[in-house]
């Protein structure tokens, strides 16, 4: 194990908030709302949020890449203005300079700090011997796979010798079994105890790899991002997966990150209290709609009818789809959304709807998703009454993106709308021209309006 | 026999420096003793009008015009970059100069070079009195301004695009600003700023020829070279000595492709984004010969603890600033003042130019030019509906055919980058004979530089259009125009776009000296916009050089707004591939 000086703070984040200007100067989107967050030497903390939440946000301002809007960053107990020297981070995506060399993509921040060449070749090789990459200090970043390009990004923070790693979602670009390998040999190292950083930050969005990695899980909450809370990991190190606690952890952190309105105390064997019905929103273009397509949900449901008669274990589905937490996630919230199934405890649950959406054809089912979104979607019974108000029943797509626009980012905004326009066209509650950028009543409907006296 | 007297080539790997160095050391010999050579010449003595350069027609003095006219483009290539470097690094590096400095380009570009000519040229000679360089400057600067602008928003383009990661990296590990620039920023915007080079470079050869011999101000100033050459050839109404200097320039051409963009072209290979490696890298066989030699290695290991110091030097004089202190509403403030500050600029200079043109010429003469200018206009749009019409089906043709398309492309590089004022007086000559009028033969003046560019387009358009798509084509039946309907015109629309941009560009430009064009002392005249400024420029009428220049890039500016931006847009939603 490695010497722990335990509680000295290394970084920390107090009370940050982020918010970016929108485009064409339409206001601010916030981003992170009164983040605080610590990293102490000798742990490895992990910040668990889905794609969207700030993670990557947060972890750029506490490395001083960009400022935070309010609140400060404490790097050592002072103040960070500009880069944060004591911190070196691994990239998603490498970020390697492809027309550099293995060794000179090392020897980068060497370099930059005046080491001289001799004493920079030195510490690179050492480095580039610990990541197992010793052979190939003169290949180039192309000529290697994913993994190996990954294990530089790994040399050249390692080679500066941080206080701190951070990494941003590591290991999310590579495949899955290079991602488990990389992933060992990092935890090994760790354990060792000749980890060339006193802690880790990693982002990411994987829950197992989150609960196998870190000492500690700090859950993200999504819109704006905040901290829900954290889950310390009480496993011996290296975190035995056939552990029946580890089970309970993930199932815990799944459960939490299902249901975004819970509390997340960190108290796993307490289980956490059924989820509340969300308060109604005011204005039914508040509603947020998971970004998932029908084929996505409902194939989603068959799986679980078919090889669960109805009832699964999210983990176990997410396991067994190869699915990540991004992927799944939204899928969970629609079908919960339109009452298609009941999501609880980690433990998803089909309704009699949701069979009978899974199971019949493809006009029934078209029925039925029209029938749920009419109970649950305020959004489109909302649009489909503005079409039947209007004489020739159609609408700009505008006009529907303008009231989105009052509660989401411009982005988001677009988002929620292609999702309504992909549900309603399903539903065959409206149609869609691209072109003319309009949305119009199908005819039938039209004709039968028009019949209606309003 | 001769045999025995060569070394076999396993001899040659036992000596020291290998054939490839010996080839090296000569052929570095050979530069600089022609650089020494063709550089003297410049040196001469002129003082107009009584001492000016003749021209000798003898086509064993070519090479030596050739040389000196290939020396003018590299010394505006060089300076191309260095402008290229500065200009972009700061406008990519400062939102509020580029807030200037990116319109400012956009309106250069649009600029006829040709029309500058005049004014270049006095302020230059006033520059270097009593010797050659004033004109060879003038020279050198007309190339320039012909291929800076678009080097100079590639390589702006390149800035602004280097991978955020990797720009957070640079800055994490605390990367200077020399080493950022040479390390990551300069490496990033390589291959662009070659490939964008190399075709301003081809579209160069247009200007060289068209600057070394000019009548402005009604003095006629001749500058050794080829274009010079080619005026002399004309005057004296030699077509024997026109086939000497097309061929020439033919040549020139090839070789410095050869020797000079294929090397640099196969060595940016390695300055590809792209994280896998290539399937076809680009190749030369000068750039193999230099990596055989042993000599350039050997001489960069002895170089690097030069660079090294040099390099920390640069790094010491450029510590990475600190990028945390932003005051946002501050900034909005002196934002608001900085553009109140730019539209006073702005209407001061419209205004001036407006009470300039005004007192001088007045609102007739700007109506005038106005309706000169819409002829020109005209004409571009006949020249590229005609160009499309036949070289469109000729390069999807092309283009759908792998081998003919590996075969034909440098060919109509090679065409794109020849000269077209090399067969104007072949053109002319026809013209003359044929009694066909000028204002329809500036067409095909005009056509024969800038048609390239809708050919070159249409080919790599159709070579984008994928394999499965076309398949699906012929599987469902499409035949014919609703081939033609459904999947090419689609599929090359965004390159047709590109080379369209391209080939109206050129064809502005080139109206300056299609529309009027000599044989001897006989001279044809259409009626355009590009007669106009070459009349005003011949006989130094400013107020009209001034109208003339203004309205041209009012109308390019425009029709890039108004026509080619929409267009563009069409192309980058619609008919993405
Ligand atoms: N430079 C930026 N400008 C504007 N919006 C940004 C910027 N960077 C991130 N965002 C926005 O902030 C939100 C969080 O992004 P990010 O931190 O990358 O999330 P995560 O890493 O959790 O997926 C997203 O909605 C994203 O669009
Ligand atoms: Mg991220």
């Amino acid at each position: 194990m490695k010497p722990m000086l335990a509680n000295e703070s290394l970084i920390a984040a107090q009370h940050v908030s982020k918010s970016f200007p929108l485009p064409e100067g339409k206001g601010e989107h916030l981003v992170l709302r009164e983040v605080s967050l610590t990293v102490r030497s000798g742990e490895v903390v992990s910040l668990l949020g889905r794609s969207g939440s700030g993670k990557s946000t947060l972890l750029r301002i506490m490395a001083g890449l960009i400022p935070p809007s309010q609140g400060q960053v404490f790097s050592n107990g002072k103040p960070l203005r500009g880069a944060n020297h004591d911190v070196a981070m691994v990239f998603q995506s490498f970020a390697l300079l492809p027309w550099l060399t293995v060794q000179e993509n090392v020897e980068l921040g060497l370099d930059a700090r005046g080491v001289h060449r001799e004493e920079r070749r030195q510490r690179a090789l050492k480095a580039i011997d610990l990541v197992g990459l010793d052979g190939f200090e003169s290949a180039y970043p192309k000529e290697l796979s994913g993994g190996m390009k990954q294990r530089v990004g790994f040399a050249r923070a390692f080679v500066l010798q941080p206080q701190v790693l951070f990494m941003d979602e590591p290991f999310s670009a590579l495949d899955v079994l290079t991602a488990e390998n990389l992933r060992g040999e990092i935890d090994d190292l760790w354990n060792a105890g000749t980890f060339p950083s006193q802690s880790i930050l990693i982002v990411t969005h994987n829950i197992e790899e989150a609960v196998f990695l870190a000492d500690r899980v700090i859950i993200l909450g999504s819109n704006p991002g905040r901290i829900r809370g954290e889950v310390v990991i009480d496993l011996p190190r290296s975190h035995d997966r056939a552990h029946p606690h580890f089970k309970e952890l993930v199932d815990y952190i799944y459960t939490a990150m299902t249901n975004p309105e819970l509390k997340v105390t960190g108290a796993v064997s307490a289980k956490l209290p059924v989820s509340t019905p969300p308060v109604a929103p005011v204005s039914p273009y508040a509603q947020h709609l998971p970004h998932v397509r029908v084929g996505g949900i409902s194939g989603l449901l068959e799986l679980i009818v078919e090889s669960t008669q109805g009832e699964a274990d999210v983990y176990q589905v997410a396991d067994r789809l190869r699915l990540t937490v991004d992927d799944l996630l939204p899928l969970l919230e629609a079908a919960d959304l339109l009452n298609f199934a009941e999501v609880t405890q980690g433990d998803i649950k089909l309704t009699a709807s949701g069979r009978d959406f899974a199971t019949t054809t493809i006009l029934r089912s078209k029925d039925l998703f029209r029938q749920q979104i009419l109970e649950h979607v305020p959004m489109l019974v909302s649009m489909v009454q503005t079409l039947r108000e209007k004489r020739n029943g159609s609408m700009r797509a505008d006009f529907f993106l303008d009231l989105l626009d009052e509660h989401f980012p411009h982005e988001e905004a677009e988002r929620q709308f292609a999702t309504a326009v992909d549900w309603g066209r399903y539903a065959e509650l409206f149609e869609y021209d691209a072109s003319e950028d309009r949305i119009y009543l199908p005819e039938s409907v039209t004709a039968v309006s028009s019949e209606e006296p309003s | 026999m001769l045999k025995r007297t060569f070394p076999s080539p396993e001899a040659l790997r036992r000596l020291p420096f290998g054939l490839a160095d010996v080839s090296v050391i000569l052929g570095t010999l050979v530069l600089l003793a022609l650089v020494a050579r063709l550089g003297a010449g410049t040196l001469i003595s002129f003082h107009p009008p009584d001492i000016v350069p003749s021209i000798d027609l003898n086509p064993h003095h070519l090479p030596y015009y050739a040389g000196r006219s290939t020396l003018r483009m590299f010394i505006a290539l060089f300076c191309s970059t260095v402008f290229t470097l500065v200009y972009g690094y700061i406008a990519a590096h400062s939102r509020r100069a580029a807030r200037v400095m990116i319109p400012l380009l956009d309106i250069l570009q649009s600029v006829p070079v040709l029309g500058f000519l005049s004014i270049t040229v006095t302020g230059f000679i006033a520059l270097f009195p009593g010797s050659l360089l004033g004109l060879e400057a003038a020279s050198v600067f007309a190339i320039f301004t012909s291929q800076v602008w678009n080097m100079t928003f590639s390589f702006y383009q390149s800035l602004r695009t280097v991978p955020n990661e990797l720009s957070e990296a640079a800055t994490l590990y605390q990367l200077s600003g020399w080493q950022r620039f040479t390390k990551l920023e300069v490496p990033s915007a390589t291959i662009g700023l070659l490939w964008n080079a190399m075709m301003s470079f081809g579209g160069g050869w247009f200007f060289v020829a068209a600057s070394e011999a000019i009548s402005v101000l009604n003095q006629k100033y001749t500058l050794p070279g080829i274009g010079s050459y080619l005026a002399a050839a004309i005057v004296a109404e030699k077509p024997a000595a026109l086939g000497w200097a097309a061929l020439t320039i033919a040549i020139v051409i090839i070789l410095v492709d050869q020797l000079f963009w294929r090397p640099l072209i196969a060595w940016s290979d390695k300055f590809r984004m792209e994280q896998s490696a290539s399937a076809e890298a680009p190749e030369s066989w000068v750039y193999d010969l230099l990596k055989a030699a042993r000599i350039p290695r050997l001489m960069g290991n002895a170089l690097t603890p030069i660079s090294e110091t040099t390099n920390r030097f640069l790094s010491a004089l450029t510590r990475p600033r600190s990028t945390l202190t932003m005051d946002t509403s501050r900034q909005t403030k002196d934002d608001r003042v900085y553009t109140l500050l730019l539209l006073l600029v702005i209407g001061a200079l419209a205004v001036w130019t407006l009470h300039f043109i005004l007192t001088t010429v007045g609102l007739a003469e700007v109506a005038k030019t106005f309706g000169l200018g819409l002829l020109t206009f005209l004409r571009v749009t006949v020249l590229l509906i005609v160009a499309t019409v036949i070289w469109t089906p000729v390069g999807v043709a092309i283009g759908f055919n792998p081998k003919l398309a590996r075969l034909l492309q440098p060919v109509v590089l090679f065409l794109a980058s020849f000269p077209a004022n090399f067969i104007f007086p072949f053109a002319t000559l026809f013209f003359i004979q044929t009694h066909i009028s000028l204002n329809w033969g500036s067409i095909v003046l005009m056509a024969l530089g800038a048609q390239w560019y809708i050919l070159f387009n249409s080919i790599a358009g159709a070579q984008n259009i994928p394999t499965d798509l076309r398949e699906m084509a012929a599987d469902v039946g499409l035949k014919g125009w609703k081939r033609w309907q459904k999947l090419i015109i689609p599929g090359i629309f965004s390159s047709w776009v590109t080379g369209g941009i391209t080939a109206s560009g050129g064809a502005w430009n080139a109206s300056i000296i299609s529309e009027i064009v000599s044989w001897g002392q006989s001279t044809l005249t259409a009626t355009g916009l590009g007669s106009y400024i070459a009349q005003a420029t011949e006989v130094g009428d400013w107020p009209r050089i001034t109208l003339g220049i203004a309205m041209m890039s009012l109308f390019v500016v425009g029709l890039n707004r108004l026509f080619w931006r929409q267009l563009y847009h069409l192309a980058e939603t619609k008919y993405h591939l």
